[in-house]
């Protein structure tokens, strides 16, 4: 292609951050078009370590991405744009991200907020070649209040840690160092299943996992062959965790009788959802299952190549799963000819801080090198997924119930949990909880049950409301608490189990900061592309700050029907899930707590 | 052909048309925005939003292929709502003067748009607005996409505080047309917007231009800076226009031009949307180079406006 560079010449840190990512030759780029298409799903990797080297996407660094990779700089500049762990004007080496979304907020975060800026300038300001920023939910709420640093260079730092404090953040912005990520407490241990191994087998030993029976279900699936696996799997009525609860039997059916090739397998880890954290947990304390069920997906529905798609945010899960790739490929659990049944390979791409990349059309993008803005379905991914190409799509959660399956049959697994809610779920319990903690029980258990488990509100206060699936959930109220926790009785209560979230609220905590905090939240993450996200999300925070300063416009009955005729707008008219669920938090708070909106004019 | 029901109507499409194609060969007028005959759908405006029978939301008639048997409703209550809310968020937040078409559907649909207050004043840093952050609004006013327009070239302006980020211009810069690939979309969710590389002026892009971003703007944010300066003067009399069609005088490939003249002079070179030969699209020679017909060519009439 006949492109015309950036002008500004790359150093040569920046020459060398970018062939660390696409190899160190060759001088000229690709040499034709189609060549181009084929390699630009390296730029997102090639922006990562960029980032990683130099601190910002330069635009030397941007340059020489381009060039290698014949990528016009307006669109890579889009993409790098596109993600808020890429800063495309300088920033200094160090950084370090402090969530203040919901949970943390619960545990503190806004006072951590007010000391730093009063100890180390307010966020954004750099210091000393160190800089803070807020950061939106960091996947570590069973240990709020998270923070997350990177430190930029030829020795790159990245890691996350929980009980953050003024000294530990401040220690990493001076001393570019953080306490080590702590293990992530887990429920009672009685009848667990998923995570049956977490806690008690080394997730960094391949051995360790084979010596509790690993690998066992690998050999079961290819004894079976792809028809039996796929019987055992409808069977057992598994449903998607990630949140939108589609059959998984029928997914995988699906995507392997597609006759187009290749088939490609993508494992959804970019749990973005704000108050999960259970992915992170399977992928840290457990990666080798995934892998392997990963496996099993891809031999069973003719993928030959699989990606995990991690969050940029989670650097242990990063360091675990590819260490879990690299032993299994060493064993011959990946390769060309896996336990005889056939080849599959596997790698990671990671995300760089985009939540709306956990939708699966805007992943394909993000990992195709394009702004990771939703497509529009139909075509669905089965039949024209990643690259064009039927795609399997499956949250980790989702995979990590497969080798059970397969192991013990369909039917011992629909045994389990409800008829319409078959297994067990793994739930989230963050806030102001006694135990915080992901927590394993069979679907059909109530949340009230759930939150004694992890011993009631914390302190014994009063609850005043759980936030049921994130912020894309639902508010619930202490009446409702007697509702068993499956898809078919929460969609009865005009609720939804989302990504397993419940997120506990005392009567001390003002609800409408948390509301705006939501809104706040959505109007970051739109991705832009249509009118009511990108614009409705934005009116939505201004109403909500209405609300805060007591002055409606016009009259609350007028804001009322306007944000009765917004919310309608974002779920009919929105392109994906993100803008379709943007009010549905904020609504149900509305409908359940009717002083968030003052009566009458 | 595929048949399906349109508003109780039957009709048959071919395979792979779209519900919009249906709506069309109907007779049923369907608005869009970002919609445009030689441009993939990118389905992001959703006012051409409807209602299928079915189907949990509502959806996109640009983009949804016809299949045998569908029900679909074009004129629902839900789908007016839907429309109706989003030229509402499009006029409270965007700059809609030179967009004549959306001034028409405000009115059709009742729109109301002022009910998310007064417009906030324009803000200079949009080009520099950092992703995933923003500064926490206060309600009072309802946030806008203005900024000043971007007068860095000769031959046009990028008025961005008009720009609906329908995606035309990127298309038509890309692979829909010109294979320019100049401009794209940077940032994100409201801070979107049609940039180049580190938000350089044009003249230091790979911009061509062409102006083919110009013909596919919906709402006048792209403009030939003789019609810019022309409005910004008070001189712009569409009642005094007429529009002549001729064939580009520059080279072989014999490009349909729609000179649009005022009071003698030509004020802007289109080109036909339908046209076999340049469905719409130009180059910078077509497009800009007719300056020479008052300047060396037939002397201007004394009573012309001058510039």
């Amino acid at each position: 292609m006949d492109l015309r560079p950036i002008r500004t010449a790359p150093t040569p840190d920046e020459v060398e951050a970018v062939a660390s990512a696409l190899g160190a030759l060759p001088a000229e780029g690709p040499s034709s078009t189609s060549e181009a298409a084929s390699q630009r799903h390296l730029l997102l990797p090639a922006l990562h370590a960029l980032q990683r080297r130099v601190g910002w996407i330069s635009e030397g660094g941007l340059g020489e991405i381009c060039r290698r990779l014949s990528i016009p700089p307006a669109e890579a500049y889009g993409v790098a744009t596109f993600y808020a762990l890429f800063a495309t004007t300088p920033r200094p080496p160090t950084v370090v991200h402090v969530c203040d979304d919901l949970t943390c907020r619960t545990r503190g975060a806004e006072r951590l907020c007010d000391e730093l800026t009063a100890r180390h300038g307010p966020a954004g300001q750099a210091r000393d070649g160190a800089v803070w920023l807020r950061s939106p939910c960091l996947g570590l709420c069973e240990q709020a209040p998270a923070a997350l640093l990177q430190v930029a260079g030829s020795s790159p730092v990245e890691r996350a840690w929980g009980d953050a404090t003024v000294a530990s953040v401040g220690e990493a912005l001076t001393q570019r160092r953080a306490p080590a990520t702590r293990r992530s407490p887990i429920g009672p241990t009685d009848g667990l299943s998923l995570l049956a191994r977490v806690g008690k087998v080394d997730p960094t030993d391949l051995d360790a996992y084979l010596a509790v029976g690993g690998y066992a279900a690998l050999r079961r699936a290819i004894d079976l062959g792809p028809d039996a696996v796929i019987r055992e799997l409808t069977a057992s009525r598994l449903m998607g965790r990630g949140g939108a609860a589609f059959p998984t039997g029928r997914k995988w059916a699906a995507v392997a009788s597609q006759p187009a090739q290749p088939h490609w397998l993508v494992c959804n880890a970019d749990e973005s959802e704000p108050g999960t954290f259970k992915d992170r947990v399977l992928l840290e304390e457990d990666p080798f299952a995934i892998v392997e069920a990963m496996t099993i997906a891809g031999l069973t529905t003719g993928c030959e190549r699989g990606i995990l798609y991690l969050r940029g945010e989670y650097p242990l899960a990063h360091e675990r799963t590819g260490s879990a790739i690299e032993q299994a490929r060493a064993h011959g659990f990946l390769g060309d000819d896996v336990l005889g049944g056939g080849r599959f390979e596997l790698e990671i791409r990671r995300g760089a801080g985009a939540y709306i990349c956990g939708e699966e059309t805007a992943l394909f993008n993000s990992i195709e090198g394009r702004r990771g803005e939703p497509r529009s379905k139909p075509p669905f991914p089965v039949e024209v997924g990643l690259f064009g190409k039927p795609t399997l799509v499956n949250n980790v959660e989702t995979l990590a119930n497969v080798p059970r399956i397969v192991l013990e049959g369909g039917a011992a697994f629909a045994a389990i949990g409800t008829a319409g809610s078959t297994g067990t779920r793994l739930f989230c319990l963050s806030g102001c909880v006694e135990r915080p903690g992901v927590y394993e029980v069979p679907f059909g258990t109530t949340l009230r049950a759930l939150l004694d488990r992890a011993g009631g509100v914390a302190g014994g206060r009063p609850l005043q409301t759980i936030l049921l699936g994130g912020a894309a959930g639902t508010f619930v109220g202490p009446a409702e608490l007697d509702v068993p926790l499956t898809f078919e009785d929460t969609r009865k209560i005009g609720a939804t189990l989302g990504s397993g979230v419940v997120l506990v609220f005392d009567d001390t905590i003002e609800l409408l900061p948390m509301l705006q905090r939501i809104a706040s939240f959505f109007r970051d993450e739109s991705c832009g592309q249509c009118v009511p996200c990108r614009v409705g999300t934005v009116r939505q925070e201004e109403l909500l700050a209405r609300l805060a300063r007591g002055s409606p416009n016009g009259s609350w009955t007028s804001e009322r029907a306007m944000y009765r005729e917004l919310s309608q707008c974002l779920r009919d008219a929105s392109i994906c899930g993100l803008g379709q669920t943007a009010s549905s938090a904020i609504e149900s708070a509305i409908a359940r707590f009717p002083n968030v909106v003052p009566e009458g004019a | 052909m595929i048949t399906l029901t349109l508003d109780g109507r039957t009709v048959s499409v071919e395979e792979g048309d779209t519900l919009l194609d249906a709506a069309t060969a109907l007779g049923i007028d369907v608005p869009t925005i970002c919609w445009a005959k030689h441009l993939t759908p990118v389905n992001a405006c959703r006012m051409c939003v409807v209602e299928l029978e079915g189907a949990r939301t509502l959806v996109a008639s640009c983009a949804r292929r016809a299949e045998a048997g569908m029900v679909v409703h074009t004129n629902t209550e839900r789908v007016r709502t839907s429309r109706k809310v989003v030229l509402e968020l499009l006029a409270s937040s965007v700059d809609l003067s030179t967009a004549p078409k959306l001034a028409a559907w405000i009115e059709a649909y009742g729109a109301d748009v002022d009910r998310f207050g007064p417009k906030a004043e324009p803000t200079s840093d949009r080009d520099a607005r950092q992703t995933g952050d923003h500064h926490a609004p206060d309600g009072a006013t309802a946030a806008t996409v203005a900024q000043p327009a971007k007068v860095d070239n000769g031959l046009f302006v990028r008025d961005y505080a008009k720009c609906v980020t329908c995606y035309k211009c990127v298309e038509a810069c890309g692979t829909d047309a010109q294979n320019t690939f100049a401009i794209a979309i940077a940032g994100r969710g409201f801070d979107a917007r049609v940039s180049v590389e580190f938000n350089a002026p044009l003249p230091d892009s790979a911009c061509v231009y062409c102006g083919n971003c110009i013909a596919v703007c919906p709402t006048g944010a792209l403009m030939a800076l003789s019609e810019y300066d022309l409005r910004k003067a008070g001189d712009w009399h569409e009642d005094r226009q007429t529009t002549t069609e001729t064939i580009c005088p520059y080279c072989g490939v014999g490009c349909t031009l729609a000179l649009v003249v005022q009071d003698n002079r030509i004020v802007r070179v289109d080109s036909p949307e339908d046209s076999s030969v340049t469905r719409g699209n130009l180059c910078i020679k077509g497009r800009f180079g007719t300056t020479f017909v008052h300047e060396h060519g037939a002397k201007a009439p004394a009573d012309a406006p001058s510039r």
